[in-house]
């Protein structure tokens, strides 16, 4: 069987993994978030936390309780890592400077897990398990809740009650995140990944002498790391440490496991907005890029143009014999339409065009699905603004599921398109521009304009995967990345909850035979218009000098 | 004003608890569970797939790569480049693998891939060479490999530098080389590499490969040294 076909059957199996949990588990996330009932662990855990899961919450109150949850959460684990020198269990890992212990704790807060650190020889057991592995299933669940209230604000009329922030927080992990990963970690470690709390040990080698490896609980962080769309690894080489992604089997349940909650996100919020064939069409949006950036990625990295991979006769640098060309494909592109950034495979020594696949499949907003939850909202938001451009061709007011898309609403929805941008670009812009940061580079031209450009794309969209060349352990980008990966994560978030208390608030308004049928494929067609034009207009000038200069040179 | 300050410390204390109980759950309950599991279901692999040969001594794990040298002739001497023992099959290049500067009580290998860009000099200097030696170090008497027949993993490094796997091109190409240093015939140890490599996974996931690590040890085995 040739590679191409090979890699084409994995990804039909992956559609068909994808496809047959999606109804099941999105109906059962729609009961989640739905259901009155509450199971008696989740009681005792509201009972800690002196929270009443049943009281209604408006928009600002349900954002003032992720901004404190994700506020408390830095702190903790800002503290964490500079007392690890101090903790027992830390097998001798000394504690960590303050400027990369506050990118690390808004790294994972943010659910980005940028990692300006090397997993083996700075962090320990108690930092990796219970501070890390923490907020890889908060985070996430922050994530789903914020995506469910925006849900929530389209499917509910005259309130403003977006449901309880404790209660999304919790249900989303204990309910969904847990039995999920659990099922997952036995499942990688049945495969070969490691998952015990062995110190650093030696072990003989075959032509004399030791090795010495950390043990861990990888396969335990793996599961959540993949499916919370999180992507920090165990280990620096992240998912190509054959410890933590040991064959061809785990490379795709890894994939599965990234994109699983995402896309059974959209049938979820067709439920509760009472139309499934409204999920469908947001399916088919985030289907057609993903399945588009993955066939071109297949094509420019079989093809491998540029010199050294010519030479070669094959662009296998930074890509693992087990996976190949197009496992390691696969995953490049389900983990940056994700806001995911774990890595099978190392992005900067992809060919140019397949580095700028990976590029703008971040600056899409990572939307295609997106990260768990924020792909969901990411995407509605880009519906709003979908339907609003339609709305100005025919003259009408634009709505959407039953609401008016007024000036309100449009301006939430800008601000949001623009927060991400104006991160990227700017810091972008002044890193360059700046004497010392270009030192960071590991190779020249485009490609180290790239490094830049890339460290900033996926800081402001959390999502964590580096043109790893760069070294970003400086106090600059310790510092900058760590403020575009907060902002970049919690102002869209304001926006998207305002949003949702202003649409909730509203009176729906009656369907005519002049609305625009949203759950029909040509709005899914124009939904997949509006995101690549808005995405092209705002990066293609920066895009040039990067990825397409290197890609049109080779 | 005092509500609202009063109203923040409740909130930030509620907070403070929901992450505090969060922890046990998903930092402590969540990782035990998994690692009871593991060790009970799959201990083997739980630990890191060690190797053991058949008197019982390990040698490795058969999911991370080794590296195949002889002694440095001078083994003070930091810069000597160690060079392959061509008696046993190669690996791929490994020239992203770092070492440890920080906790340094360990000599820990850092996992890594070069990070360099299909244009980048270094790179195709690295290539140039890698692909020089696959073909000196493998045309032994009556065979010549010849440039095109070198394989694309022999010449580049892996993600993580620990691949432990080579393509069954780059296997077959160090056929005629290992059989010539062991006095073995070509058919016998194309036979143990045959023996030695994995297909897909049901027959499409992931790719062909041959696990380094075990084709030495069964070499050894084969020719007891």
């Amino acid at each position: 069987m040739s590679p191409v076909l090979a890699g084409v059957l994995q990804l039909l199996a992956l559609m068909a993994a994808l496809g047959l949990v999606y109804r099941p588990l999105g109906d059962y996330m729609a009961r989640v978030y739905s259901s009155d009932r509450h199971w008696r662990v989740e009681k005792w855990i509201y009972k800690a936390v002196g929270a009443n899961p049943d009281t209604g919450m408006r928009w600002p109150a349900y954002l003032r309780g992720v901004l404190a949850f994700s506020a408390i959460g830095v702190l903790f684990l800002y503290l964490l890592q500079r007392a690890q020198g101090s903790l027992p269990g830390s097998l001798g890992f000394q504690s960590i400077d303050p400027d990369q212990a506050f990118n690390t704790a808004a790294s994972f807060v943010a659910n980005t897990n940028w990692q300006s650190y090397y997993g083996e020889q700075a962090m320990g057991h108690v930092v990796q398990t219970g501070g890390l592995a923490v907020q890889n299933f908060v985070s996430a669940a922050v994530g789903i809740s914020v995506a469910v209230a925006l849900v929530r604000g389209f499917a509910r009329s005259r309130t403003g009650e977006l449901g309880n922030f404790w209660a999304d927080l919790v249900r989303g992990t204990v309910r969904i995140l847990i039995p999920i990963s659990v099922i997952a970690a036995v499942l990688l470690v049945a495969c070969g990944a490691i998952q015990n709390f062995a110190g650093i040990h030696g072990v003989g080698q075959f032509s004399g002498g030791v090795q010495e490896w950390n043990g861990g609980a990888v396969a335990s962080q793996e599961a959540i790391k993949e499916l919370g769309t999180n992507g920090g690894g165990y280990f620096n080489a992240n998912s190509a440490h054959p410890f933590e992604n040991p064959n061809g089997l785990s490379n795709l349940l890894e994939v599965f496991l990234i994109l699983v909650i995402p896309f059974s996100l959209t049938r979820t919020f067709g439920r509760m907005v009472g139309s499934v064939r409204q999920g469908y069409a947001i399916l088919t949006a985030m289907v057609t890029i993903w399945v588009g950036f993955t066939a071109l990625m297949m094509w420019t990295e079989f093809a491998h143009p540029g010199p050294a991979f010519q030479s070669a006769g094959g662009a296998m640098e930074g890509k693992e014999t087990r996976f190949g060309i197009a496992g390691s494909a696969i995953f490049a592109v389900a983990t940056t339409l994700t806001s995911t950034g774990a890595v099978n495979s190392f992005h900067s020594s992809y060919t140019g065009f397949g580095g700028g696949i990976t590029m703008l499949g971040m600056q899409l907003g990572e939307i295609a699905p997106g990260g768990v939850g924020s792909g969901l909202y990411g995407m509605l938001v880009m519906a709003v603004i979908a339907v609003f451009i339609a709305g100005l061709m025919v003259g009408r007011t634009p709505e959407y599921l039953g609401k008016k898309i007024g000036t309100r609403e449009i301006k939430f929805a800008a601000l949001y398109i623009l927060v991400t941008p104006a991160l990227v670009l700017c810091f972008t812009a002044a890193a360059m521009a700046l004497p010392t940061p270009g030192d960071s580079m590991t190779n020249s031209g485009a490609h180290g304009f790239s490094e830049i450009l890339y460290a900033y794309t996926s800081g402001a969209n959390n999502n964590g995967s580096a043109f790893a060349g760069l070294n970003a352990d400086t106090q600059w980008f310790n510092t900058t990345i760590g403020l575009a990966m907060l902002l970049g994560r919690f102002l869209p978030m304001v926006f998207v909850l305002a949003l949702a208390g202003s649409l909730a608030e509203q009176n729906p308004v009656p369907e005519t035979s002049g609305t625009l049928r949203t759950e029909k494929p040509l709005f899914s067609g124009l939904l997949v218009g509006t995101i690549l034009i808005i995405t092209g207009l705002t990066y293609f000038p920066a895009l040039a000098l990067g990825p397409l200069a290197e890609g049109l040179a080779s | 004003m005092n509500t609202s300050v009063r109203n923040t410390g409740r909130l930030l204390t509620a907070a403070l608890r929901a992450l505090l109980v969060l922890t046990v759950v998903c930092g402590i309950l969540y990782p035990l569970t998994v690692t009871g599991a593991a060790q009970l279901l799959f201990p083997g692999r739980a630990n890191g797939s060690e190797v053991k040969t058949d008197d019982g001594k390990v040698v490795g794990s058969s999911l991370i790569g080794q590296s195949y040298l002889l002694p440095k002739k001078d083994p003070d001497d930091p810069d000597e480049v160690a060079e392959p023992d061509l008696r046993w099959f190669q690996p791929r290049p490994s020239n992203g693998l770092g070492t440890n500067s920080v906790n340094t009580q360990y000599s820990l290998i850092l996992s890594g891939a070069t990070n360099r860009s299909g244009d980048n000099e270094d790179l195709i200097q690295w290539v140039k060479d890698a692909k020089e030696a696959v073909v000196r170090d493998n045309s032994v008497p009556g065979h010549k490999v010849r440039p095109a027949d070198v394989p694309a993993d022999a010449v580049t490094s892996s993600g993580s530098g620990l691949d432990p796997h080579i393509s069954p091109e780059y296997a077959k190409l160090q056929i005629h080389r290992v059989a010539e240093r062991h006095n073995l015939g070509v058919e016998r140890v194309e036979k143990l590499v045959a023996d030695h490599t994995d297909d897909r996974i049901l027959g499409f996931i992931g790719e062909p490969r041959v696990n380094v690590l075990q084709l030495n040890i069964a070499l050894k085995k084969l020719t007891g040294v």
